[in-house]
C-alpha cells in the first residue's frame, strides 16, 4: 500500500513538470527539453533556503518559482527565436547547465554530496511526514496539483491562451495579426517552469534529501514523454501520460517480479510505447482537448 | 488624401535586388493594384511594408507617421491588415477563433498585461464584446454559421474568405490582399469582386497583389506595375494598359515591336 501510495506521489510531483510541458509544448508548440532543470531549481530553492537561511517550506518555494521563471524569462528571451530541433537542443543544453552548475557551486548547493536533513513541511500548521504519512502528503501534492491545472485549463480558454495557440499554429500570421509572439512564448515557458519548479520544491520536502544526480536530462524526456503519450494540448491527458509512465516504471516492483524482470525493461517499455504511438496515435491516448464553442450574445 | 507612401523602398538579397526605389503611393479610400509577372518583387514590396522583412533602404510612411523597419505586430496596430499568397490560418482553432485573433489587440485595453489578467480573472464581460464583434466580421462575409468549425476543415474558397475575415476585424484603415483570387473559380472570383467593392465602401483603403487581370482592371482605381524589382508604370487602369513597357514587360519582347 506504502509503494502504491509513492507511485501516486511521484506521478503528482511529475504531474507538475508535465503540466508546465503541455504549456510550452501541447499550447505554445515549442519543443523545450529542460523541465528536469526548472525542477532542480525547485528543489534546491527549498533545500537551501530551508536548511541554512532557516526559511519556512512556502516562502522558500514561492522564491524558488520565483527563481525558475526569472531563469525562463532571462533564457527565454534569447533562445526562442530558435525552432523546433535547435530549440530543443538549446533548451537540453540549459537543463544541463543548471544539473552542473549545482553541482559544482560547492559553497552553495554543497556539490555533488547534495543537501540533507531537509526540516519536514507543514500544512496550515499541521506536520506531513513523507516517511509516516504518505496518504496525507499524496492529498496535499493533489489539492495543489488541481488548483494548478484549473489555472492552465483557464489559460488556455482566455485571450492569452488563444493567442499563444496561434502562435504555434503560424507564427507570421500571428505578428501580422498584431500578436507579439515573443511575449507569449516566454509567458508559456516561465509558466512551464514556475509548475515544474513547484514540483521540484514538493520533491525536496519528500526524500528530506537531495542530490544532482536525480535531475538528469532523461528526466526531461520522460516529462515530455508523459505529455507525447496522454495527448499535447489535454489537461487530462497529462495526468494520464504522467500514471502510464510512473506505472510502467515500477512495474517490476509492483508484480513483484525484480527478480525475473530486469530494470531495463522499462527504457525498453518506454521505446516501444513511443514508437507504436508515434504509428498509430499521434495526438496522444486522449488527443487536444475539444474547442470551446463561442454562441451569439455571449456564453 | 495619400494614406501609404513608400519611398525610394529598397530591398536586396545579397546581389539580388527584389525591390529596387521603388516610390509608391495609396489614397484613401481607393483600391490600388500591384501587378507584374512572376518574380517582380510584389510579395517582398508587401513584407517590407508589413515589417515581415526589412527592407535595405528606402521609407514607408503610414499615416504621416514614418513606420519603417517596425515589428509586424506594432504595423499592425497601427492600421494595416494583411493576407497571404499561401492561405496562412490557424488550422487547429475555430473559425470564430481565427477572428477573435485577428482582433486580439483591439478590445485589449491598456495597458495590455493588465487587461491580459483581467480577462485570466473574470473571463465573462469582456469576451462577449469580443465575440459579438468577431461574429459581424463573419455576416459581412456570410460565413456566420461556420463560426465553430475548425478552420482546416473548410473549403479551400471559405479559407481565404476566413482570411479577409480576419483581417477585417480589427477594422483596419488599410488591407493588404496578395492574390486573393488565386485558385478561384470564376463564380468565386465574381463574389470576390463583390466583396473587395464592399471593403471599400466601409471606407477601407485596398492594395491588392493579382494576376487576374479582367479582376484587376474592373475594381483598381489606380495600379502600380513592378518589373525585376523596378516600377516601370502607375496610372489608372487604362494608362497602364496601353503603356508599351508594360505590355513589353507581360509579353516579353527587346524592344523589336
Amino acid at each position: 500500500m506504502n509503494f502504491v501510495l509513492l507511485i501516486l506521489i511521484y506521478t503528482c510531483l511529475f504531474s507538475f513538470m508535465a503540466l508546465g510541458q503541455n504549456v510550452i509544448t501541447g499550447y505554445g508548440g515549442m519543443l523545450s527539453l529542460c523541465q528536469a532543470g526548472f525542477y532542480a531549481i525547485g528543489s534546491y530553492s527549498v533545500a537551501i533556503l530551508t536548511t541554512k537561511f532557516s526559511f519556512g517550506f512556502w516562502p522558500a518555494l514561492l522564491v524558488g518559482v520565483a527563481v525558475a521563471v526569472v531563469v525562463g524569462i532571462l533564457i527565454g528571451l534569447p533562445t526562442l527565436r530558435l525552432k523546433g530541433d535547435y530549440l530543443a537542443i538549446a533548451t537540453l543544453g540549459l537543463g544541463e547547465i543548471i544539473r552542473n552548475v549545482i553541482n559544482n557551486w560547492q559553497s552553495l548547493t554543497n556539490g555533488p554530496m547534495g543537501i540533507q536533513r531537509i526540516p519536514m513541511l507543514s500544512f496550515f500548521g499541521y506536520r506531513i511526514n513523507p516517511y509516516l504519512n504518505k496518504a496525507g502528503f499524496l492529498l496535499m501534492l493533489v489539492v495543489i496539483l488541481t488548483i494548478c491545472a484549473l489555472l492552465v485549463l483557464r489559460l488556455s480558454k482566455t485571450r492569452i491562451g488563444r493567442a499563444l495557440e496561434a502562435v504555434r499554429e503560424d507564427e507570421l500570421a500571428a505578428l501580422s495579426a498584431g500578436i507579439n509572439s515573443t511575449v507569449y512564448k516566454v509567458l508559456a515557458f516561465s509558466i512551464g517552469a514556475a509548475l515544474a519548479s513547484i514540483g521540484g520544491g514538493f520533491y525536496s520536502v519528500l526524500t528530506l534529501s537531495i542530490s544532482p544526480g536525480t535531475y538528469t536530462f532523461m528526466m526531461s524526456v520522460i516529462v515530455l514523454c508523459m505529455v507525447v503519450l496522454g495527448g499535447m494540448g489535454n489537461v487530462l491527458g497529462v495526468f494520464l501520460g504522467a500514471l502510464i509512465i510512473q506505472i510502467i516504471s515500477y512495474l517490476p516492483e509492483l508484480l513483484n517480479l525484480t527478480n525475473l524482470i530486469p530494470p531495463q525493461l522499462k527504457e525498453m517499455l518506454f521505446g516501444i510505447i513511443l514508437v507504436v504511438m508515434m504509428i498509430f496515435r499521434p495526438e496522444g491516448i486522449l488527443g487536444r482537448s475539444k474547442r470551446h464553442k463561442f454562441e451569439r450574445g455571449g456564453v | 488624401m495619400t494614406l501609404l507612401e513608400t519611398k525610394n523602398l529598397t530591398r536586396a538579397f545579397g546581389g539580388v535586388v527584389a525591390v529596387n526605389n521603388v516610390d509608391f503611393q495609396c489614397e484613401k479610400g481607393e483600391v490600388t493594384g500591384l501587378i507584374g509577372p512572376n518574380g517582380a518583387g510584389k510579395t517582398t514590396f508587401f513584407n517590407d511594408i508589413t515589417g515581415l522583412d526589412k527592407p535595405t533602404c528606402g521609407r514607408v510612411i503610414f499615416d504621416g507617421e514614418d513606420i519603417t523597419g517596425l515589428p509586424p505586430y506594432r504595423i499592425a496596430r497601427k492600421g494595416i491588415a494583411r493576407t497571404f499568397q499561401n492561405i496562412r490560418l490557424f488550422k487547429e482553432l475555430t473559425v470564430i477563433e481565427n477572428v477573435l485573433i485577428g482582433l486580439h489587440f483591439k478590445l485589449g485595453g491598456n495597458p495590455r498585461f493588465v487587461a491580459g489578467m483581467r480577462s485570466f480573472l473574470f473571463m465573462g464581460k469582456e469576451r462577449e464584446e469580443m465575440v459579438e464583434r468577431a461574429y459581424r466580421a463573419l455576416d459581412f462575409l456570410g460565413m456566420s454559421d461556420k463560426a465553430n468549425e475548425l478552420a482546416k476543415n473548410l473549403p479551400y474558397g471559405h479559407q481565404r474568405e476566413l482570411e479577409i475575415a480576419r483581417a477585417l476585424a480589427s477594422d483596419p484603415k488599410l488591407i493588404f490582399l496578395d492574390e486573393p483570387a488565386a485558385g478561384m473559380n470564376p463564380n468565386e472570383t465574381a463574389s470576390l469582386v463583390g466583396l473587395i467593392r464592399r471593403i471599400k465602401d466601409k471606407g477601407i483603403s485596398i492594395v491588392l497583389i493579382e494576376h487576374d487581370m479582367k479582376l484587376v482592371m474592373t475594381i483598381c482605381d489606380s495600379i502600380v506595375v513592378l518589373n525585376y524589382g523596378n516600377k516601370i508604370a502607375s496610372g489608372t487602369p487604362e494608362q497602364v494598359r496601353s503603356n508599351p513597357l508594360v505590355i513589353r514587360a507581360y509579353l516579353g519582347g527587346e524592344g523589336n515591336d
